[in-house]
Parts: C-alpha cells; structure tokens; sequence
C-alpha cells in the first residue's frame, strides 16, 4: 500500500501538509480494509475450522462450546468412524468413490475435449441447430431428466451398477465443461494449429500434440471440477445404487446416521474430514497449473 | 524447389463474400515474389490457398508441376511463417523447429544435425531450450523462420512476418531474409517464395517481382523498377511511392504548339516526350506526376501551374510543400538545400511538372494511356 504513495514524496522537497495528509489517510484506509477483510475471512473459514476441531472432540464436549479447540482432544471418532456400522470399513467407501471418480474423470476429459474441439473449429452440416441443444442442456435443470434417465438405465439393466454414473461422462454428458472448453478454444489463435497442419500434423495429431498441451489448465479445472462434483454427489449414487458395500463415500457418511440410534457425532464428523480430504489434496496439487498463465507466449507482440 | 503457378484462382467464403476474383500468376523457381496491396484487399487469402489453409474454390494452384488443389497442407512441400509467429507455447526452440521433422519420422542424427544447421544459420543457438515466451519479438520470428527453413520446401509463403516488429529491427530481419534467399540461390538450391506485406518498403526493396493487389483483382505484377517508372494504372501509381504520386483530373486537348493538359483555367504543354507516349489526344483524364517531380518557381512562371502554399513540412534533408491548385491538393517534394526559406504557407508559387515524367490516366478505367 505505501508502494502507492511513495512516489509522491519521492521529490527532494519535504512533503506538503496535502501530502501528508493524503499519505496518512490511505494508511488508515488500508488498515481497515486489512482489518475487515481478515474478519469477514475468519467468519468464512470458521466453520470448516470447527469440523476439524471437533473431529478431535468427545462425543460429550461437542455441544459444549462453539469454540473449534478441543479441551482434551482424542482420536475415537476417526477409530469409531473408520470401522462403521456396517461389515466394510471406510476404505471400502473410498475404493468405490474412486471406482466411479476416476473413469469419470477421464471420461469427461477426452469427451470435452474432442467435442469442444468439433464445435470451435470445424464447419460442419447442423452446426448451429447442435450448439443451440447443448446450450439448453445447459440451461435444462437436472431433475428434468432424472425419471427418464432412470428409466432408461433400467431398460439397459445398469441399476446398481456404477455405469449409469460413468457413462454420461464418457459421451459429453457434461454440457457446462463442453461449453467451457469452447470459450478456452475460441480465445486461442488458429496459427499454431495452422502452422501444424503447415509442418504435416493431421487433425488428430494437431489435437494431441498442439491443442490439448494448449488446453491443459482448462483441461485441468475440468478435471478438478469433476473430481470434486462426484466425489460430493450424493443424488446420483442414491439413486442408482442400492448395495451397501458397493456405496461411495458420499452416501456411506449418510449411513452412519442412519444406522445408529444415538448419533456419534464426532465419527460422523471423523469421516466427514476425510472425506474431505481428497479433494483438497488434488485441488492443492494441481493448483498451479489450475492459475498459471493460459496461451501466452505463442502469440504475442 | 520449383515454380508456382496460379490459374484463374477463385475464393468465395462461406458467407457468399467473394474474395478473389480468378487471378492468374506465375512464380518462377527460385523467384522472391511480393503480394502487396491495402489491408483487406485478399493478399492471405490466396497465400492461404497456395497453402492449403482455405479451400480453392475456383481455378487451379500448380507447384511444380503438379496440381494441389486437393493436397493437404503438410503435403504440398510449402512452409509458411506467420504474422504472429505462431510458434508451439509449450515446446522449446528446439522441438518447435523439429516438429514437422519429427512428425515425419526422421533419425534422430538427422534431426539433430538439421536443427544445428539451421539455428547457425539463423544465430539462434543460445535460444535452442528456452520456450517461446522467453524470447523477444525478433527471436521468435528467427525462431519461426527457422521452423520453416529446416523442412527444405519447395516454396516458402510469408504473411507479413515483419509487422509485429518495432521499425528497426524490421530493418534488419528484411535484410537478413533477402541474404538468405540470396544465400540459398548462390548454394544452388534456389528458395521460391511468396512474401506478403502492404508495405511498400517492404515491397521494394525484398521482391525480384511485386504483384499489386487490390480488392481481390491483380492490378499489375513486374520487377519494383518498372512498378515505380511506368505503373499499368491510377492505382498502381498511387500505391507505390512515398509520398503518393498527385493524381488529379484534368483536360487533354491539340493545339497549336502540340498537346497541354488544363486544369483549373491553368494549361502547361505535354512537351514532346510525353505526347509521343500519349495513346490519346483529348478528352477528361487523370494526370500523375510525383512529388519529386515538381519543380517549384516562381508564380506565373510559364508551363507551370500557379498554386497557393497550405502547409509545409520540413523533413529535415528536404521538405513536403502542399500547394492548392483549384481545389487540387498537389504535394511537392524539394531537397532541403534547394528550398527557398522565404517560402511562407498562403504564398503563391509555380508548380512545374518534368512532363518527361508525367503519367496520364483514362479517367473512368484508371489505365495508364502514356506508356507506348
Ligand atoms: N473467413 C472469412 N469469411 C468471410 N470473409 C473473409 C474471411 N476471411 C477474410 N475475409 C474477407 O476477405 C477479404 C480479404 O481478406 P484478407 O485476405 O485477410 O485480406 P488481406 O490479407 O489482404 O488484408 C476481406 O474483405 C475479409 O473481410
Ligand atoms: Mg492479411
């Protein structure tokens, strides 16, 4: 913040009383702004920092007190909720979140990215009347669909399974990434995959070697949306799956208050942090290409 | 290497916009050819279809011998640099150079030795692993030129790779390009190229030939000599040269002591060297002359048009005097040293054309009618 007014007294002259009075009022401006914006964060992030703490609480002191510290702080609930009330421990819970969460992962990736490659730079019969449908899948709310999807699934005899999950992805099912990828392309300049196709590549070369490498921090948010979007989805796993032991995480941390009669808030609240955690995990490691600079460099001035 | 021919080549684009109107040019083996023309007027249009970036929509490209309409780009032995360089973001110079090498699985040696050629040629061996957007405008277009040198092709197609360039450094790498087509003609492996710019400059000082293009039509092609000494049309003349030739309508009519031209109540005789020229002997047409090519004295003076100063320009080694003459604008170009400093905006002055020099143009078709 002083950076900013520095070159106002940078003359040899000793600053003006205006000078000084400006320079004194914009420090008090940024000491409250620091101020508010520091409170408004902490009211922001205090929930989350709550479940964590309470994680370590008893059972008994968890209503005691709103503050998140633990008086005395005990690991019980991860080793409670980890064995469950079901014959399958957590990492049952896991491997199947991980069963529907990668293939589905992949799937939207190359999908969305062949179809938004299509729709940004190729002419073809019925574009527009195309472009025009997947704009309203966009704006179509999901339960429209839910009934007939379900039926539809059934008549395939995939209920129960987890392909009725997956296999939306793998066709583009996810208008939002699509159109996405579209606005990425569009902002990319044509010339370098003019310049491959000029250097010999065919379509699908100049797509792997020049296009997705181009596209990868938009491929990535995708990805990491996706990841984070079904590993949080409970609807879907609800509705298609009905086994216990084939149940993702989401569903599973339902099942724990299901099944007890008094609840134990602090396993549920254990594996609520662990649920959590892959998530964060993969949000902190592809954090730096999810912001580094887009398409620069090929083309500039 | 080869030649390259374009037969009554046709562009509609899809929105129905016709872009080229079937023109017809020849590039010789080994020939530097240079499109220029004002912006818009389809000069990467047709770059891009001897390319194979566009679809042809009309007549036939020829290199060599062969027919390309229908050949892919990779396969029509072309390399091509763009305005914008258009180098891979996410490769180094090295792998941006080999890429069409590497694409056409070639050895590795072979690679390696082609990439070490080129990048001597180009002064470009420190940059070899650095990434496109570690380099300065002037590295990534040697770094472009590069990637289009290393594929040996038959013809190289330019579109304006200098206007990304500050002015000195354009200056240079035009230099630096011409004494590489020189260098590959004196090595015996003569390069083809199309160069695509609207600078004049440019134009004239890189081409063997220059074909002047306006609104998808080719309005002349010859050698920069013949273009700035004897233009096949208005256009021509105006476009090439700096400051633009004055063209203004004028009357041609016979009299006693041979042909003048009148304008504005003001007649000065064609003289003899132009009157033999001269394809037509009256009538409304549009004269030419340089600003180099006026000779500025005194008011009234004989054979020379008398005009009102309106604004001068001191270049330094000479000076720009715009004169009204009836509402015309004629601009004049006067060397420093020759320049009266007397001369004052609003004083009358004579304006007399080298009629040796003088162009006549039919004033509806813009044809020059005084190059017999
Ligand atoms: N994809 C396109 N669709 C329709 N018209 C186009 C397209 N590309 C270029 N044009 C038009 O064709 C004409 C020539 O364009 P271009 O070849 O880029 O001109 P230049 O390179 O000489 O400035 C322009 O009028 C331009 O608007
Ligand atoms: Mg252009």
């Amino acid at each position: 913040m002083s950076d900013l007014i520095q070159p106002l007294s940078e003359s040899t002259e000793p600053p003006t009383a205006l000078q000084i009075k400006l320079q004194r009022r914009s420090r008090w401006n940024a000491v409250l702004r620091y101020t508010l914006l520091t409170v408004v964060g902490f009211v922001m992030i205090y929930p989350l920092l709550w479940l964590v703490g309470a994680s370590f609480k008893s059972n008994a002191e968890m209503f005691s007190s709103a503050w998140f510290w633990p008086k005395d702080a005990t690991v019980q609930g991860y080793i409670d909720g980890w064995k469950t009330s079901t014959p399958y421990t957590f990492a049952t819970f896991f491997f199947n979140s991980m069963q529907i969460v990668i293939p589905k992962v992949i799937g939207t990736a190359i999908s969305c990215t062949l179809v938004a490659y299509g729709f940004a730079r190729f002419e073809f019969p019925g574009k527009k009347i195309l472009f025009a449908i997947l704009i309203a899948t966009l704006l179509l709310p999901d339960v429209v669909t839910r009934i007939p999807q379900y039926l539809l699934f059934r008549e395939l005899g995939w209920l129960d399974t987890y392909l009725p999950l997956i296999a939306p992805a793998w066709l583009a099912g996810d208008a939002f990434f699509v159109f996405m990828m579209i606005q990425f392309l569009r902002a990319i300049p044509r010339e370098m995959e003019e310049a491959a196709r000029v250097d010999g590549a065919n379509t699908a070369q100049t797509l792997i070697f020049i296009v997705v490498p181009i596209l990868m921090p938009a491929l990535v948010s995708v990805c990491l949306f996706q990841f984070m979007w079904t590993m949080n989805d409970f609807l879907g796993p609800l509705i298609y799956i009905s086994t216990v032991e084939k149940y993702p995480v989401s569903l599973a941390l339902k099942l724990s208050i299901d099944a007890t009669e008094a609840f134990n808030w602090n396993s549920i609240l254990a594996m609520t942090v662990l649920a959590l955690t892959p998530s964060l995990v993969v949000f902190f490691i592809a954090q730096k290409s999810f912001i580094e600079g887009i398409s620069t460099g090929g083309v500039k001035g | 290497m080869a030649e390259l021919q374009l037969r009554s080549v046709e562009k509609s684009y899809g929105n129905g916009f016709k872009a080229v109107h079937g023109i017809d040019l020849h590039v010789k083996e080994g020939e530097f050819m240079v499109l220029v023309g004002p912006s818009g007027c389809a000069k990467s249009t047709t770059l891009r279809m001897i390319a194979g970036l566009e679809t042809i929509t009309g007549g036939e490209v020829l290199i060599g011998d062969r027919v390309v309409n229908d050949l892919v780009p990779g396969k029509r032995g072309i390399a091509m640099v763009f305005q914008n360089y258009a180098l891979y973001p996410h490769m180094q110079v090295r792998r941006n150079l080999s890429f069409g090498l590497r694409l056409k699985r070639q050895p590795k040696e072979q690679i390696e030795s082609a990439t070490q050629d080129v990048s001597g040629v180009l002064e470009i061996e420190e940059l070899l692993d650095r990434l496109p957007k570690q380099l300065s405008g002037g590295q990534a277009q040697r770094v472009a030129l590069g990637r289009a040198l290393i594929k040996q092709p038959e013809v190289f197609l330019f579109d304006e790779p200098l206007s990304n360039l500050d002015a000195k450094l354009r200056a240079s790498m035009r230099v630096r390009i011409t004494d590489l087509h020189k260098r590959l003609r004196d090595e015996a492996r003569p390069a083809t190229v199309v160069y695509v710019t609207h600078d004049q400059v440019e134009a004239m000082t890189m081409g063997d030939r220059i074909c002047v293009m306006k609104d998808g039509h080719i309005m002349q092609v010859a050698d920069p000599t013949t273009l700035y000494d004897r233009p096949a049309n208005a256009f021509v003349a105006g476009f090439i040269g700096m400051p633009e030739m004055n063209l203004v309508p004028a009357a041609l009519a016979g009299g006693k002591g041979g042909q003048s031209l009148t304008l504005d109540g003001q007649s000065i005789s064609v003289g003899k060297d132009l009157e033999a020229r001269l394809e037509s002997s009256g009538g409304r047409v549009t004269m030419g002359i340089r600003p180099q090519h006026l000779e500025i004295v005194a008011a009234d003076a004989d054979d020379a048009l008398t005009g009102k100063i309106v604004n001068l320009e001191f270049m330094g080694h000479e000076v720009n005097l715009h004169a009204d003459v009836g509402g015309e604008t004629f601009v004049c170009v006067v060397p420093s040293d020759q320049f009266d400093k007397n001369l004052q905006r609003g004083d009358r002055v004579g304006l007399r054309p080298r009629t040796s020099k003088m162009h006549v143009f039919d004033i509806h078709t813009g044809a020059n009618i005084s190059l017999a």
